[in-house]
């Protein structure tokens, strides 16, 4: 047992470091240090420059554009990306997607979309969750009826993140109805140009447009964009959701926003004091740390197990990652928000633009609205309370 | 990057695992606490047999060279079958200052006793006023000639009871609470001066109030720089502390086990409890509070040797903090969810609960070391 990285590991550190440092363009570096959301056009950038260095979709095998780094050099690299802090390349086409299409799609298939989701010519999104389907996503009800050599699809999905820049959506749809839930969905991919899809935006409580509703109103889809076989569609959704929750931890997003408390709370003062050397401030900042700590070595133990396991069977214990992953990131919310203090209270749209000057310190504006946007990131890929169901089953045997 | 135990590795913790599981039911481990020294010579002969007592030392010493990640996988079982033997007191406390502080002829002379079951040791330091501060000694070590004479007070020295020797702190120089001026002697637990009152823990172990009364110890018998023991006695408490963090893993792993079992086999309301969902997540916290501890254990047993001594610092009290945690969340929990079964002294629950709650409290608890961490910069630099 050594936990230390080894030599080789750490040179890949260093070049991954430096390249993240010199290859982002500083707008966008500055937008992710302040907690803005990336554009539309900045992914696209920073995707493309990746692409070119073939670093957009390392997961991914080989032939198509991926590497061979081992588990722990991939953990190594989606941790620089966040600490720089980068933006990650779009999950919806590189880790749900994607590594759909090349397990289960066919040789068509692969070639018609995996280039251009890893150079972000396609901006995918995803068709799962419905109105009536959340936690119980197999209850879903938006239908694909066979009509020749296409598929009649009607319904509405819900929760789809960015599907206002989207061109291609990945649904779970029913196309039989007379079995047991999860064997009658199958996995279908749609144009979003296609006559008939309409998309609503949903305004969230940090007054953001981040996600969407999409209705589906007799929407023709080719039989051709069927991945894999017709009703077997639940699987295919089971494992890209486990490859959700390996990345869901997101250590290197809350390592970079802990440093960033840290170096607020020292400009910060509290009659003469910095903030910082408040010791309750300062020692529930290290618990906090203490916390990320233990989950960065229980991520560093699920990924180094990886290579043992079978292939798309995740370790069951990848609901801690997303269960502590997410109190901590929302941790790390809530310590940016107590050193901002009043200067929270302001509300500075991003549509609107940003001429006027901003009241109080600029890099205050966001602790708000990133505090209440992320209260999301303990119910989405699984609520919290859906993990703890199945580490109940998988691990406890309830 | 590599969590897999080595060949050797492996096979010591096949072998202590084999022979707790033989030899260390609840059932005997009554026994065992009813000898008359409060632990078993025969488990502690078992141990000297298979190497356990000899593991940290360097070869030449009788010793196997082996570091944290060994004593983890020992400290572990240990602590899964509630091992009553003084192995932290004599191995991991007294060996390991003798071995990491101590001159080549001291080491030579009683690392092998050690290593061979013949040797008790116990580590007298703290005092009633200390509290979890290392470098806060009150007891004094005047010179005298060639030699040293030790005055004062020690409390709750592990094991103090029955060791034959005994590693005490007494400060030569400075006042109380600096970090210079502190020695460290060893004293023979028969030396004119020297009374011990031995008192059992609440966690079933045994401790001892030691009185140092004009005690006399020669020139041979002070341990390293006679003016600057702290550094070491840190290097040995930090070691200590990783061991103890897997000592709270075997006994966190131990209580969630016993816990699973008995959700599945209690029945009421028609059902066995663990059908029902709000016992199921409670299972479900305490395992993710276990894996948590357990990962910073591995993280405290890598950083227990490290060669600076701020990082190791830091990550042992960071370590100590979630053991802490995880340790008063679990063992509760245990409680809990065994409902009155888990109040009685005669079920195995309530035991591990009190060795957890006890483990916390030794070389300092949770807000301790969060506060000695904070104030040190936290674990991630701005």
């Amino acid at each position: 047992m050594d936990l230390r990285f080894t030599d080789d590991e750490l040179a890949f550190r260093d070049e991954v470091r430096d390249f993240f440092r010199s290859a982002l363009p500083d707008s966008i570096r500055r937008k992710m240090i302040d907690g803005h959301h990336p554009s539309k056009e900045d992914l696209v950038t920073w995707t493309r420059i990746l692409n070119a260095k073939g670093w957009a979709v390392p997961h991914w095998p080989v032939e198509w554009g991926g590497t061979d780094w081992s588990p722990v050099k991939q953990y190594i690299f989606r941790e620089e990306l966040q600490k720089t802090p980068a933006p990650e390349p779009l999950a919806f086409g590189v880790n749900m997607v994607g590594p759909v299409i090349y397990t289960f799609g066919n040789e068509e298939q692969k070639r018609r979309f995996l280039p251009r989701i890893a150079n972000l010519d396609d901006w995918w999104c995803q068709g799962f969750s419905e109105p009536g389907a959340g936690s119980d996503l197999a209850s879903l009800k938006t239908t694909a009826r066979r009509d020749g050599d296409h598929y009649i699809v009607n319904g509405q999905k819900t929760w789809t993140t960015l599907a206002q820049h989207a061109d291609w959506i990945f649904c779970l749809v029913r196309t039989d109805s007379s079995v047991k839930k999860q064997e009658g969905i199958s996995f279908l991919l749609v144009d979003m140009k296609t006559p008939g899809v309409t998309v609503r935006p949903i305004q969230t409580i940090d007054g953001d447009h981040e996600v969407n509703e999409v209705f589906f109103d007799d929407v023709r889809v080719p039989a051709e964009n069927l991945v894999g076989q017709e009703n077997k569609g639940w699987d295919y959704a089971k494992f890209l959701l486990s490859n959700e929750r390996v990345g869901i931890a997101r250590i290197g997003i809350s390592k970079a926003r802990l440093r960033r408390v840290r170096e607020l709370a020292s400009l910060e003062r509290v009659g003469d004091v910095p903030l910082i050397e408040i010791p309750r401030f300062r020692e529930k900042l290290a618990a906090v740390e203490v916390e990320l700590k233990a989950l960065e070595m229980t991520q560093l133990r699920v990924v180094a197990g990886e290579s043992r396991r079978e292939k798309g069977k995740p370790d069951p214990a990848s609901s801690i990652l997303k269960i502590k992953g997410s109190e901590i990131q929302q941790a790390t919310t809530e310590l940016l928000m107590e050193v901002v203090g009043p200067f929270a209270l302001p509300y500075h749209p991003e549509e609107e633009g940003r001429n006027e000057p901003i009241d109080g310190p600029d890099w205050a504006s966001t602790a708000a609205p990133t505090y209440f946007n992320w209260r999301k990131v303990s119910i989405y890929g699984g609520s919290n309370e859906i993990q703890k169901n199945i580490i109940a089953k998988a691990i406890l045997g309830f | 990057m590599d969590f897999d135990l080595s060949e050797e590795q492996r096979l010591l913790k096949d072998s202590v695992d084999r022979l707790m599981a033989d030899r260390y039911d609840f059932e005997s481990r009554r026994r065992y606490a009813k000898e008359p020294e409060g632990w078993s010579r025969e488990l502690w002969g078992a141990y000297a047999e298979l190497g356990l007592l000899a593991l940290p030392f360097d070869e030449a010493h009788g010793g196997f060279g082996g570091g944290p990640v060994e004593t983890m996988t020992i400290m572990e079982a240990f602590g899964r079958s509630l091992a009553l033997e003084p192995y932290l007191a004599t191995v991991i406390l007294g060996g390991g200052l003798l071995h990491h502080g101590g001159r080549e002829e001291q080491k030579a002379e009683y690392l092998p006793q050690v290593a061979a079951g013949d040797l008790r040791l116990a580590f007298a330091h703290t005092e009633r006023q200390s509290r979890y501060d290392l470098f806060d000694v009150a007891a004094t070590a005047q010179r005298d000639g060639g030699s040293f004479v030790l005055d004062g007070q020690k409390s709750v020295v592990l094991h103090g009871d029955s060791a034959d020797r005994i590693l005490v702190t007494a400060r030569v120089a400075g006042s109380r609470r600096d970090r210079e001026g502190i020695g460290l002697f060893l004293v023979d637990a028969a030396a004119p001066g020297l009374s011990r009152r031995g008192y059992p823990t609440q966690d079933g172990q045994r401790a001892a109030e030691i009185a140092l009364d004009s005690v006399r110890v020669d020139a041979a018998n002070v341990i390293g720089d006679p003016e600057n023991a702290l550094p070491v006695v840190e290097r040995v408490a930090d070691i200590a502390m990783a061991a103890l963090a897997a000592e709270a893993i075997g006994a966190m792993d131990e209580m969630l086990k016993l816990t699973v079992d008995y959700l599945k086999t209690r029945r009421q309301f028609g059902t066995t409890i663990g059908s029902f969902q709000v016992l199921q997540h409670r299972s479900s916290e305490m395992f993710i509070a276990l894996e948590q501890a357990r990962s910073m254990a591995m993280f405290a047993a890598m950083m227990a040797q490290d060669e600076n001594v701020e990082e190791r610092r830091k990550a042992i009290a960071a370590a100590k903090v979630q053991i802490g945690r995880s340790g008063r969340f679990v063992g509760q929990q245990a409680i809990q969810l065994h409902g009155g079964v888990g109040m009685t002294m005669e079920y195995k629950v309530g035991h591990l609960f009190k060795r957890v709650t006890m483990i916390d409290t030794l070389f300092g608890d949770a807000d301790h070391h969060l506060s000695k961490l904070a104030e040190a910069g936290g674990l991630m630099a701005a």
